[in-house]
């Protein structure tokens, strides 16, 4: 499908119908041998006294380096990865470089990965920065080298091919040598290489990339002593900040304000109403001068609300509804073979209906974004993870072109998705607020800042699902077919008849050799706005797929990991990491068995998501009182060259971590009220619950793949499978909670 | 009027005396290293140190800490202790999106002045009341026993 003609990018910014969009993203994997240019100009410049040789690299008269970066930087280790390439290639040490995030611009800075599948905007998504950058920062950083050396040769009058660097010293056999910074004013008239004239290293040559000590995380030192700035730490002059009250049921609106206890607080400028839409809440705003006034205001306003226009979602019916939708032919979204009626003699048939509820992102750093109109135009504050369309929504909101609106990028206290809204929701409504208040003569930037509460009630889940299976095995265990029904809501406004990946993926893509296979798919049109969370469709389909697969293994007795082999024969990359991971976790030999009245199991799972294979192996105790705890998780992973293998490492613990805190959370709706409030009611993950991980990386030298997301989706269905294991119950409904059933 | 030092420097507030500790010295001081992530002591983003104890200063009314002696993230690297927690972070590479860092810093030097040698089981009873959404989790503890050794 060719979907490179169908962008959409007009002046009220763009917004792709989702067919495009989920196509863009469902080629990902397709797309990472992608050779963007990364050339800007003809030649290099010399700009504030620095070479700029394209828009990723700077170099300054003392030789350092600052590299820019088109992607956030969110905890998922970005700006190391970019660091790694830039110094690989440019032979470089670490405390030679700086990392810094660049402005919003579609040009020069879209990500290449998204825009090779038809999606042409500057974002950090999909697990796709190291595999963009993979050729991009790689070509910039060695076209800079390639023009410097030149520039040292020319100034020696000695050929190039005498030339060699270390450290950031150029160096010639003679025994001339001399920093990067005294050859930046030449090597800024030369031209610059053409693009496939850039040499890059071979791997036998690495220093850095795939090295454990390549580079050690650039954004570290500042996360230990408080000096990282995040959104929430931005203080302007004249800035005010705004605490805004939602509606409690979701999308009603302000019938009326009494704001004399609120203006009556000293140090509270403006209490403004804010009308909300099909995208913001609204509700009423309070502007104060710190953000305790603020709340404090905040908290003292009497709002009547106009409840008419209300959701009056509820979550359980929802379920109910979506269960009868599921018990119905869908669109269908893959079909191969013939769907068998009934049980061959001694076979079986599994209906299995499983319940995944919405579930919401809460990073630490709560939402928020700081907002400044100036006279021709605004500028945002953010940790920017969809950049030029937070871009393009804000000048909307203002009336302005998209470039009129300019963005300064800051660290993203967590997001996990919740930052990469498809509709820019929080961008809107801090970008509204600022409207409103400069219309009622409150002049200065305003920080809109969500409290916990306006976080976790924040809506734009994960879409909550029904999913309806009905597989027919064989006597003698083999799948004879297998339907499968998703039912859950899109991220976009979508027509019937078109499917949803962000919804579907990793159902009718499963690399199981199984021949009869139907999926379909319902959606739903609610009230509450979905959007995607790390791992996206995968949070859902990776754990009905392998519990199921697990369930069928059970049904012959077969061993749940060579059942899983047996399926993937056609698929060496998967063997390899589901050989890896099960040798590691000695999955062959029993796990030593718990105290008294513990039963412990291991469970299995893997799944190919943003271009990576990882499995995991989850070591499981079941208490006396049937409670449980996951006590180690193995995993395997094949995310092509590894570039940094101690973040690698680090976020694949992360996702174990992330996918595990799925076991407790939940959000629910009653009468288009959100339930949950804070960390009490929607719990992550503690350290006491945490478990041990141990990650093994597969030796690639294909192309970098996805990590900041591919660690998540196995690990919820490997802890429910050793639970089953354990328990002989297979589970249908999330969350889990704290006890297992008996 | 309240006065309370603030890593050894003596401060006095005529404010609000109900306003959160937290938000005197995120929006008063500009001491922003102490995070705002729940405002219910329910995650422990903002962690301090009173009069040597982990208190989580967004629950903390100034009234409170009126004659109090305060140390935030900010000084951290002054104290031994706290040099070999930041050392030890760094070598493991525990931060990712680094939001709760300091809370998580300051939680486990309160812990290794009062066990300078933690168990796992210690680790979890100190640290299970800061919430990090990364889940560094195993990173942490292992910084924790590594600066634990770094400090004998």
């Amino acid at each position: 499908m060719s979907i490179k003609h169908s962008l959409t990018e007009s002046s009220e910014g763009f917004r792709l119908n989702r067919r495009q969009f989920l196509g863009g993203l469902g080629a990902l994997t397709l797309a990472v041998g992608f050779g963007g240019r990364i050339a800007v100009a003809a030649e290099g410049s010399l700009q504030a006294g620095e070479f700029v040789p394209n828009a990723f690299i700077r170099i300054d008269k003392d030789g350092f380096v600052t590299v820019i970066s088109s992607y956030l930087e969110m905890g998922q280790g970005t700006f190391t990865g970019l660091a790694t390439l830039a110094a690989e290639e440019l032979d470089i040490t670490p405390e030679q470089l700086k990392v810094v995030g660049s402005p919003a611009d579609a040009e020069k800075y879209m990500n290449p990965v998204l825009a090779a599948g038809g999606f042409k905007v500057q974002g950090t998504g999909g697990s796709t920065a190291m595999a963009g950058a993979w050729t991009t920062m790689r070509k910039a950083a060695a076209s800079a080298r390639a023009m410097l050396l030149q520039a040292a040769a020319n100034t020696w009058k000695v050929p190039v091919t005498e030339l060699q660097v270390k450290d950031g010293i150029v160096s010639h056999t003679s025994g001339k040598q001399g920093s990067y910074g005294e050859f930046i004013d030449s090597a800024s008239a030369l031209p610059l290489p053409a693009d496939d004239q850039i040499s890059l290293k071979d791997k036998s040559t690495y220093t850095r990339v795939g090295k454990a000590d390549g580079m050690m995380r650039v954004d570290i030192p500042d996360k230990v002593n408080g000096k990282a700035i995040f959104t929430q730490d931005i203080k302007l002059p004249g800035m005010l900040v705004a605490v805004i009250a939602h509606p409690p049921r979701k999308f009603a609106k302000v019938a009326s304000v009494d704001k004399t206890a609120a203006m009556k607080i000293p140090g509270v400028e403006a209490v403004l109403a804010i009308p909300g839409d099909n995208i913001i809440q609204g509700g009423v705003a309070v502007l104060a001068k710190n953000t305790w006034i603020a709340k404090k205001g905040r908290d003292a306003l009497t709002i009547t609300w106009d409840e008419s226009t209300g959701s009056r979602e509820d979550s359980e019916a929802l379920f109910t509804e979506y269960k009868k939708l599921a018990a119905t032919r869908g669109l269908e979204v893959g079909n191969k073979g013939q769907q068998v009626e009934e049980a061959p003699d001694g076979g079986k048939v599994i209906e299995a209906v499983f319940e995944l509820p919405y579930l919401a992102h809460s990073p630490m750093e709560p939402m928020n974004a700081l907002v400044e109109i100036t006279d021709d135009g605004a500028h945002l504050w953010n940790g920017e993870q969809w950049h030029t369309a937070d871009q393009a929504a804000m000048a909307k909101e203002l009336g302005l072109a998209p470039e009129k609106v300019t963005v300064t990028q800051l660290y993203a206290g967590g997001s996990f998705g919740r930052r990469a809204c498809p509709m820019s929701d929080y961008i809107i409504e801090a970008t509204r607020i600022a409207k409103i208040a400069k219309q009622n003569g409150v002049t200065g930037p305003v920080k809109l800042v969500w409290m916990r509460e306006e976080d976790v009630g924040g809506l734009f889940y994960r879409p909550m699902t029904v999913h309806n299976n009905r597989i027919v095995l064989n006597a003698d265990g083999s799948v004879a077919s297998w339907r499968w029904r998703v039912v859950g809501q899109s991220f976009f406004p979508t027509p019937e008849d078109q499917v949803d990946s962000g919804l579907m993926e990793g159902t009718h893509e499963l690399p199981y050799a199984i021949d009869n296979m139907l999926v379909e798919q319902h959606l739903y049109q609610g009230d509450i706005p979905v959007s995607w969370l790390r791992s996206v469709g995968h949070t859902h389909t990776a754990l009905v797929g392998e519990v199921l697969i697990d369930e069928i293994a059970a049904f012959s007795g077969k061993d749940p990991y060579q059942y899983r082999r047996a399926l993937l024969a056609e698929h060496p990359r998967f063997l390899k990491v589901l050989d890896l991971v099960a040798e590691k976790a000695n999955w062959n030999s029993p796990l030593p068995q718990g105290k008294n009245g513990e039963r412990r199991a291991r469970g299995i799972a893997i799944r190919e998501s943003f271009g990576t294979v990882v499995a995991q192996v989850a070591e499981v105790t079941v208490r006396a009182d049937n409670t449980y705890k996951v006590d180690k998780v193995y995993c395997a992973v094949d995310c092509g060259q590894v570039i940094n293998p101690v973040n690698i490492a680090s976020q694949v613990e992360g996702g174990v971590g992330f996918g595990m805190s799925f076991l407790r959370q939940q959000i629910t709706l009653k009468g288009g009220v959100v339930q949950q409030t804070n960390f009490n009611n929607y719990p992550a993950l503690r350290i006491n619950e945490a478990p041990a991980v141990e990650t093994f990386m597969v030796d690639s030298s294909n192309p970098p793949t996805g990590i900041g997301e591919p660690g998540v989706p196995p690990t919820v269905p490997a802890v429910l499978n050793a639970i089953s294991a354990i328990t002989g119950k297979f589970i249908r409904r999330m969350p889990l909670g704290a006890h297992v059933q008996a | 009027m309240i006065k309370l030092t603030i890593n050894g420097q003596p401060q006095t507030f005529e404010g609000d005396a109900e306003m959160p500790l937290l938000w005197y010295l995120r929006d008063e001081k500009d001491m922003t290293g102490t995070k705002f992530g729940c405002g219910m002591a329910l995650c422990g983003a903002c962690t301090v140190h009173i009069d040597g104890r982990p208190a989580r200063s967004c629950m903390t009314p100034m009234r409170s800490v009126d004659g109090a002696s305060i140390s935030t993230i900010e000084a951290a690297e002054e104290d031994r202790i706290g040099a070999a927690v930041q050392a030890a972070w760094i070598e493991e590479q525990a931060p990712q999106c680094g939001y709760c860092q300091s809370g998580q810093v300051m939680s486990a030097i309160a812990l290794l002045k009062e066990k300078p040698s933690p168990t796992d089981e210690d680790i979890d009873a100190a640290m299970s009341g800061n919430i990090c959404r990364c889940a560094a989790y195993p990173r942490i503890r292992q910084a924790i026993h590594r600066a634990a050794r770094e400090i004998k």
